[in-house]
């Protein structure tokens, strides 16, 4: 019995080796589709390919609607990828569900990690084991319109520094028809955007207060910082009636139609905006407060190495994440991606610095804070409804937020059980 | 070969003394019985399976555990499953007698119309076609404020101030149902003019030589003996409309439900809860809430309107 086992496996072995030809180890790599980050990914691949001959790796992608589950129910059905990508928000789940492994010590050094990367990578960092790690992050600044700037008799090449700047800038770029209704807005106020992570990282932070301690697991904003800063957000629809929520339905609709002066968005943005012919636009960072002080939001998508992963796939999807976050697969995804690379002698060489669209995002990073989301969407939706019952409802922004708190806080509680 | 001879008589013997219309029978439930276990497996099955996930706390990460009526406890006492369950019966309650009432008066007239009967038929019927996703973004784009919002500018044009509509806690949820109840039309339309046709014109020719007015006529002729057509749209519509989503999540993708939960259904609550928060055994508990309410609402219809 036991040689009959033996003589399968014998044959089997054969098998593969005719037919693959040379002794090569294939590995799956996941990420959801999104047509730069797959161009992106197979340059990298190919190349990764070329220098190491006895690995294959093969690379599946998916909607991103569907992404999060298909990786859960494959990885957890002992499918799937060996090296997958996931929103640093996720790991979390990831590491309950046992979906990935820690990075060992020795082939990831957690010291040479901490030199070498922005600090917001500690997001992936739990105990002493880092999770994963980004080949590119993202940050956000504030884009203007430069055309719109000129015709209000702004100049075009002084973008507003800090928060008065904002308002008084926002305020002469408006314009308003005669019943007063705004048809082109001083700024986007698109709480479903970014503007909640500029409200929560940024805002709150300088108007002195912090929005979570503890890890992020308690809620601290519901004190006097965060009304100021709730209060200085509402105020830019009701006080100075530069902006409107659901102006031409999304902020970054408005900015692209040129209906809009200013706009916070992400890295992400740029792809959509370059395409922009009516108008020139620029980039700043975003404004700082009457001390100075500046914070900004970071985000990324990590590569990490799934359970199952294991033995020489092991050792092969390690070489390839070494790779893939490596200061060359960092330029090429600068280059066709367009998002910062996550190391700082990657990102801080002195032409991006001085790069006028990717030098406001990277000087954000280095005071940008991220936040470690247990469910980004259900924690997204409480700010938006908190913007929603003072506007629409004519809520007091104090029993407003003390309510989001409230909401966010019990998101949070579950998550830890 | 004598094995496989023997083996033939052994069972031919069965088979050979059944009777022709037995061997017809017995063909028929093999062929009946793929689809039957196609449809047990892929919907009662998962069915079943949603009334076991209800009791427990599965995640998708996280293995699932008993905790026996957690979920539900956890429900009831959630004030946003409330709000979604009125917003749930307020597209029910408005949508189905306003949908029946639009598509009666619309078959009823087009029914008398001869011409270009057939294209003006296939114009109510042409929403019903188009995805409810295409359709729901063009609505979206109606209701915009001024400049862009077709609505607020022709306000606008007559000096009316311009209406929120999305962006109002009470004025979303009827904007959400117009462009619902708009697509649904061209179908109830259609099933109203096949009954309308059904009823015999000998019952009319009758009636109008006796001198009945044509009010009487549509009260004592028409609409009795159009009560199965109306059972089948009151249901029909009825299901549809407690289970409207794509309509909702379509026409405010960002905040799908909002603004506040105001047009929030409880379709799109499980999908949230489902797959957003991975909260499997809470959306499985919602699941089975909305399959009771569903059940209660066609029996109680269809015990209301059955002939007596």
């Amino acid at each position: 019995m036991r040689f009959r086992h033996l003589l399968t496996g014998v044959a089997l072995g054969f098998a593969t080796l005719a037919a693959t030809g040379a002794k090569a180890v294939e590995i799956e790599y996941w990420q959801y589709v999104f047509d730069t980050r797959v161009k992106a990914m197979n340059q990298l691949i190919a190349k990764f390919e070329e220098a190491n001959p006895d690995i294959k790796v093969k690379q599946t992608t998916f909607p991103y609607a569907d992404y999060q589950t298909k990786v859960a129910a494959a990885i957890l059905a002992g499918q799937g990828p060996d090296v997958v990508q996931l929103f640093y928000g996720w790991t979390d789940s990831f590491i309950a569900g046992k979906m990935i492994q820690p990075l060992r010590a020795e082939a990831f050094p957690a010291a040479e990690i901490e030199r070498d990367f922005f600090p917001i990578v500690s997001a992936m960092k739990r105990g002493n084991d880092y999770y994963g790690l980004p080949t590119a992050v993202r940050s956000l600044a504030l884009f203007y319109n430069k055309k719109a700037f000129k015709d209000a008799g702004l100049d075009p090449n002084k973008p507003p520094q800090n928060l008065e700047e904002l308002v008084a800038a926002a305020e002469k770029t408006t314009k308003r028809d005669g019943s007063g209704n705004i048809v082109s807005a001083g700024i986007t106020l698109d709480m479903t955007g970014q503007d909640h992570q500029w409200w929560r990282e940024v805002l709150i932070r300088q108007f002195g207060g912090a929005p979570y301690t503890d890890n992020d697991t308690k809620v601290t904003y519901n004190d006097d910082a965060g009304l100021k800063a709730l209060t200085f957000y509402t105020d830019l629809q009701t006080k100075h009636k530069v902006g409107q929520v659901g102006f031409m339905d999304e902020g970054q609709a408005a900015f692209r139609a040129g209906l809009a002066a200013m706009t916070i968005d992400g890295t992400f943005r740029l792809g959509s905006f370059g395409t922009i012919k009516a108008f020139e636009w620029g980039v700043t960072e975003l404004p700082a407060n009457a001390q100075g002080v500046r914070s900004n939001y970071a985000s990324y998508f990590a590569n990490a190495i799934t359970s199952k992963a294991s033995g020489e796939k092991l050792a092969a999807a390690e070489k390839f994440l070494k790779y893939v976050s490596s200061p060359e697969a960092m330029k090429i995804w600068l280059e066709v991606v367009g998002e910062l690379p996550a190391r700082r002698t990657a990102a801080l060489t002195p032409e991006n610095v001085a790069h006028p669209i990717y030098g406001p995002f990277l000087k954000g990073l280095e005071y940008a804070h991220t936040t470690l989301f247990k469910d980004e969407a259900a924690q997204r939706q409480v700010a938006i409804d908190m913007v929603n019952r003072v506007l629409i409802g004519g809520e007091d922004p104090k029993t407003s937020l003390a309510k989001a708190a409230e909401a966010e806080q019990a998101i949070l509680d579950r998550a830890k059980q | 070969m004598s094995a496989v001879t023997h083996r033939e008589t052994a069972s031919g013997g069965l088979w050979s003394r059944m009777s022709l219309g037995q061997k017809q029978v017995i063909w028929a439930w093999a062929f009946l019985a793929i689809p039957l276990v196609f449809y047990v497996v892929i919907r009662f099955w998962p069915t079943f399976q949603a009334f076991y996930l209800s009791v427990t706390d599965w995640t998708l990460t996280k293995p699932a555990s008993f905790v026996g009526l957690e979920n539900y406890r956890r429900l009831f006492q959630d004030p946003l499953f409330w709000q979604v369950f009125r917003n749930t019966f307020m597209y029910l309650i408005l949508g189905t007698p306003i949908s029946l009432l639009l598509s009666f008066v619309v078959a009823y007239y087009l029914d008398r119309v001869r011409f270009m009967h057939s294209f003006i038929r296939a114009l109510y019927f042409l929403p019903f076609l188009t995805t409810a996703a295409a359709m729901a973004w063009v609505w979206r784009w109606f209701y915009q404020p001024v400049p862009i919002g077709v609505i607020n500018d022709i306000l606008a044009s007559f000096g009316i101030p311009q209406q929120p509509f999305l962006r109002s806690t009470t004025q979303a949820l009827p904007a959400v149902l117009a462009p619902a109840v708009w697509a649904g039309l061209g179908f109830q339309i259609i099933i109203f003019l096949a009954g309308l046709r059904a009823i015999p014109v000998t019952y009319y020719e009758a009636a109008r030589i006796d001198g009945l007015s044509e009010g009487a006529i549509l009260r004592k002729i028409t609409i009795p003996l159009l009560k199965p057509t109306l059972v089948f749209l009151v249901v029909f519509s009825s299901i549809g409309f407690l289970r409207i989503f794509d309509q909702v999540y379509n026409i405010n993708t960002n905040d799908p439900g909002g603004p506040l939960n105001s047009t929030k259904p409880l379709v799109l609550m499980i999908y949230q809860t489902a797959f957003s928060s991975y909260e499997m055994g809470y959306a499985a508990a919602q699941t089975v809430v909305l399959f009771l309410i569903l059940l209660v609402i066609s029996l109680v219809q269809l015990r209301l309107m059955r002939d007596r």
